[in-house]
Parts: structure tokens; C-alpha cells; sequence
């Protein structure tokens, strides 16, 4: 084969041609999206129609603290309530763990340490969902159900703990990557100045840091609103009740969809779309305001 | 050379990919027709419980595999309009997952059970209960016991499991215990049977509720006004929480292709069917 005869028209060809496909990937991701959030706010907002004659109403959806198909009460609040004291704690819990862990990887530890924690962390990121809630529900449940005054241990601090070792890894990688990217002469400065580790750590690093860290605690939000399969094995569904503390069991919003979805039909089945739509806006007014947050931090 | 098969391998994969979304789903019982082909055809069309519904489209899907040629078609619209449209002549066969009431015996409407549907009452191994009634179990599930000791046990709270809201169990739980909508807000809800079986497992002070065939050392099966949680119980129809999967027909409005599925829901084969889906087998 003759390959330099038409090496131009060729090599033209070849470019044309890729970057066609590099397109084409691109837009994969951004068809699917719109497909999706058509497809869920297509469905999830027929309910509330007026001229729906079969729906429902939207402040009763968005109010109501009882989930009774069968009797026509489909009340999210409580739901609402769940996912965020649910994300609330995780968060509260696991940044602190997951940024103290990445200053200790990346500045601290000695390599030794340092080379044996990232792998584990690595691993922990790569651990299937279901395996956490049977994790939570063969442990986690077992331990809380002997001190539960409710007797057991399906609740929403099982939930918060399950969540807080689901999000490490994210914050972890996130926080890691965002401290080793600080320019050392930052910490030569700091160090010179008189500052000892920790100082340079809390005043220089992580404030240097601050939008890697922010973005690691955006995903871990995400993760933790968004996760159901080891959430539903130790949330406990109730199908009513605004929980009020610690003890009480939850029904976050991806649970009650993945429950139900496999029977539901009809406005059932439309309401449960429904519920994917709040955790969608959920997930958007999150994104949007830490993003907001952090390029004003950094201006 | 190696470029252009990179190329072409490029082109495959996305052509495969573009392509590989339409196929999908639509020849995968193909294949698998078992027995020999006939030449049966007509139209079965069958209505009633939605309990049965997946016993008897799993059927109908097996029969029409055998017989190509035979259109089969079940609503499920639940046991009252079953029994109805059996007599009234809507459908060929209606299912009802109850008994007939007296007052829906027409004349000449035929009867059959195919299969059985059983629930067990189960507890954590070690609870002292044995026996619950249903009386009690209802009253448990509605939230009106909230302590053992009103049973005969420990001072322990009681943490009622349930199933999530559609589950065929659960229907048919609240159903045989007559408490339907009526569960406690306190009930913790488990997906599936294994996840009840496993929360009971788990928590000494839990009760639920699971097929059959989730029965093992982890749990407890109670007895039920004194009558074990068996098959043979549930055949013989002391085991109260139960109840028998019944088909209603008028013999004369039955074609050929449905005196054929009839026969073959009741055969071993269709049986086994019954098995798979849930159901106890009558054989």
C-alpha cells in the first residue's frame, strides 16, 4: 500500500474524522443529561397538572408527612427532612475526618503511613454501595440496636454513619489532590516565617486549598443525598413520622423511589418521579450555591 | 496497515454502540420453547386478582411459547371483578386470591384452586413467644400492642417490620390479617422478603412477616392460632394465614386454547411455574 501518495488528503480525512467522533463523545454526556432531566421532570411534574384529572396536589405533596399509597396520601416532607438531616450529619462527620486524613496523608505522614492509609482510602472508594448498607446493617444497626431506646437500631444515626465512611474517599481524594497542589513555596514562607507545621497547615495550606476542599465537599453531598441501596438497608422507611432525633428512623428521598418503583403505577408511579424531581432540585440548588461559594472565595 | 485497523476497530465499536440500544429486549424468550410445538390457536383472555397476576402471566407466557399461534391476555383488575367478568362472560377465566363469597356462587361456575399463597409470622430466635393469633397480629400491626409483655414476653418494646408499599406480600398480608392502610407509622420498612428476614434476624425484639421459603434457623416461625407455618398446613387449610389462588370459569365459554392453558396451569409443569413465582403448588 502506497501510503505517501495520499498522505494529505489522508491525514485530513483521519482529522476530520476524529474530531467528528470527539464530538459525538461529547455530546453523550450532554444529550443525557437533558434526556434525563427532561425525562424525570416530564413525568414528575404530570401529577400537579391542572388539567391532570388524576393528580395531585403539590402543596399537599410537598407538606405532607405520610406516605400511604394505598389511601391516597403522598406526603414527601418528612422524606425532605430525612435526606437532608441524613446529608447534614454525614457532612458534619465526615469533612473534618476526610480533610484532617488528606492533611495527614499529603503533609504529615511519614511515607511508610502515608504508602499504607491511600490505598485504603482508594479501596474504600471502590467498595460497592450495597456492600456498605450490609456492612451498616450487620454491624452498624447490630451495635446501635443494643443502646436504641427504641429498641432498634434501623435510624437516622445509622444512616449518618454509614453515609460519613461512604463520603471519605471523595473528600479524602479531593482534599489530598487540592493540599499537594499548593506551591511549596507557600509552605517554605510560612515555615521560614517562624510557623510551625500545624500554623502553616491551618493558616497557609488549607486556606490555599479552599476550593479543592470545597469541590471535595460538593461530591460528598452529592454522594451522600444521592445513595439509597446501603441507605435503605439501615434507614428503616417508616412510612410516616418527621424524625426529631437521632433514634428515629428515616425514609430518605432515593429510598422511597427505590422501594416502590418496582410495583407502582399510575399516579403512584408519576409520584414517585415526583420525588425525583425534588432531589433533583435538591441536588442543583447544592451544586450551584457551593460553586457560587467557591469562585468568591477565590475572587 | 496497524492505523487502519485501529480505524476500522473504531468504526465497529461505534456502529456497535449506535446500533446496540434498538435490539434489546425483543428476542430473549426465543429459544427456550420447551415440549413440541402445536397448532393450537385462539384467544385466552383472563382477568382478576392482581395477586395472581404474576403466576398466571408467567404461565401464559410459557403456554404461548408452546403454542405460537395462541393470543393470551390477562387483566389484572382485582378478585371481585375476576369472579364477575367470569360470569358475566368478559373474560374466559377469572382469578380471585380469596374464596368465592357465597353470594358470587352463580350456577354453573366452575371452581378451582391452582395454587396457594402462604405467609409466616416470624420472629427473632430468641423470643419465648410461640403462638400469636391474628387477632393479635392485627392489633400489633396497627400499633395497638407496642410491648411483648401484652403477649406473654419480656417487657421489651415490639419493632414491627413490614414490607414496602405494592409488595404482593404485603397486599395479601394486610388482606388475610384485615388491617389494610392501617399499619403503624412506626414500622420499619424492608425491600423484599430476605431484607425483612434478615432485620428479624438481626433484632431480638422484632416481628415480620416473609414467604414460605424464607423460613430458616436465623428466625422464628410462630404458630398461628396453635397451627405450624407449613405447606401441608396451608394445603389442608388450617393455617390461617393463607389464602388459595382460585380460578373461576363457565365451562361453556371455553375454547380450546383455554381448556389447553387450564390443563397445563394444573399440570406439573405449570406448577412448577406457580413454585417460581411465589406460590405454593396444589400438587
Amino acid at each position: 500500500m502506497n501510503l505517501t501518495k495520499n498522505n494529505r488528503t489522508d491525514k485530513n480525512r483521519k482529522e476530520t474524522f476524529f474530531k467528528y467522533l470527539f464530538l459525538f463523545c461529547a455530546f453523550v454526556a450532554v444529550i443525557s443529561v437533558f434526556a434525563i432531566t427532561f425525562f424525570v421532570f416530564a413525568r414528575g411534574l404530570k401529577p400537579f397538572m391542572p388539567w391532570n384529572d388524576s393528580g395531585y396536589s403539590l402543596i399537599d405533596f410537598l407538606s405532607g408527612v405520610e406516605w400511604r399509597p394505598g389511601s391516597d396520601k403522598f406526603g414527601i416532607l418528612y422524606m425532605i427532612i430525612g435526606s437532608l438531616l441524613a446529608t447534614i450529619g454525614a457532612i458534619t462527620i465526615g469533612v473534618p475526618i476526610g480533610l484532617f486524613t488528606a492533611v495527614f496523608i499529603a503533609e504529615l505522614a511519614p511515607k511508610k503511613i502515608a504508602n499504607i492509609v491511600r490505598p485504603a482510602v482508594e479501596l474504600l472508594a471502590g467498595i460497592p454501595s450495597i456492600l456498605y448498607g450490609v456492612f451498616g446493617l450487620g454491624m452498624i444497626v447490630k451495635i446501635l440496636t443494643k443502646y436504641s431506646p427504641n429498641a432498634q437500631g434501623q435510624s437516622l444515626l445509622a444512616t449518618i454513619l454509614v453515609l460519613t465512611i461512604m463520603i471519605l474517599p471523595t473528600v479524602i481524594t479531593m482534599s489530598e489532590t487540592a493540599i499537594r497542589a499548593v506551591p511549596s513555596c507557600y509552605r517554605d514562607g510560612s515555615l521560614a516565617l517562624g510557623a510551625s507545621k500545624i500554623q502553616t497547615v491551618f493558616k497557609v495550606i488549607i486556606p490555599a486549598a479552599k476550593s479543592g476542599i470545597f469541590a471535595g465537599v460538593v461530591l460528598g453531598i452529592g454522594r451522600a443525598i444521592g445513595e439509597t441501596m446501603a441507605v435503605m438497608l439501615v434507614s428503616g422507611n417508616p412510612i410516616a413520622g418527621i424524625p426529631t432525633s437521632l433514634w428515629d428512623r428515616v425514609r430518605p428521598l432515593t429510598t422511597n423511589i427505590a422501594l416502590e418503583m418496582g410495583y407502582a403505577s399510575g399516579t403512584h408511579q408519576d409520584l414517585l418521579f415526583s420525588t425525583g424531581v425534588v432531589l433533583f432540585i435538591f441536588i442543583m440548588i447544592i451544586n450551584l450555591a457551593l460553586n457560587k461559594l467557591v469562585h468568591n472565595k477565590i475572587k | 496497515m496497524k492505523k487502519y485497523t485501529i480505524f476500522i476497530l473504531i468504526m465497529l465499536m461505534a456502529f456497535t454502540l449506535a446500533t446496540g440500544c434498538q435490539g434489546g429486549s425483543e428476542d430473549d424468550s426465543e429459544g427456550q420453547v420447551s415440549g413440541d410445538v402445536t397448532n393450537l390457536t385462539g384467544e385466552i383472555v383472563g382477568g382478576g386478582s392482581t395477586s395472581t397476576k404474576n403466576i398466571m402471566e408467567a404461565t401464559g407466557e410459557e403456554f404461548t411459547a408452546i403454542n405460537p399461534d395462541v393470543i393470551f391476555e390477562y387483566n389484572s383488575t382485582g378478585s371481585s371483578d375476576g369472579v364477575k367478568g367470569a360470569d358475566e362472560g368478559t373474560y374466559a377465566i377469572g382469578t380471585a386470591s380469596r374464596q368465592i363469597k357465597e353470594e358470587e356462587k352463580a350456577s354453573n361456575l366452575t371452581e378451582k384452586v391452582f395454587a396457594f399463597d402462604g405467609i409466616a409470622v416470624i420472629v427473632h430466635p430468641d423470643n419465648d413467644i410461640q403462638d400469636i393469633t391474628i387477632e393479635q397480629i392485627a392489633k400489633v400491626y396497627k400499633g395497638e400492642i407496642v410491648n411483648w409483655s401484652e403477649l406473654g414476653g419480656e417487657d421489651a418494646p415490639i419493632v414491627v417490620v413490614s414490607r414496602e408499599d405494592g409488595s404482593g406480600t404485603r397486599g395479601a398480608f394486610e388482606e388475610i390479617i384485615d388491617f389494610e392502610e392501617a399499619l403503624t407509622a412506626d414500622a420499619t420498612i424492608g425491600e423484599g422478603n430476605g431484607n425483612v428476614q434478615s432485620t428479624v434476624a438481626g433484632n431480638a425484639n422484632s416481628i415480620g412477616y416473609v414467604s414460605f421459603t424464607y423460613i430458616d434457623s436465623t428466625v422464628k416461625a410462630l404458630t398461628v392460632e396453635g397451627i405450624e407455618a407449613t405447606t401441608e398446613n396451608v394445603l389442608n387449610e388450617s393455617y390461617k394465614v393463607s389464602r388459595p389462588f382460585v380460578m373461576v370459569y363457565h365451562e361453556e365459554n371455553l375454547n380450546d386454547a383455554t381448556k389447553a392453558y387450564i390443563e397445563f396451569l394444573m399440570s406439573s409443569e405449570g406448577q412448577k411455574i406457580v413454585e417460581s413465582e411465589g406460590g405454593i403448588p396444589v400438587k
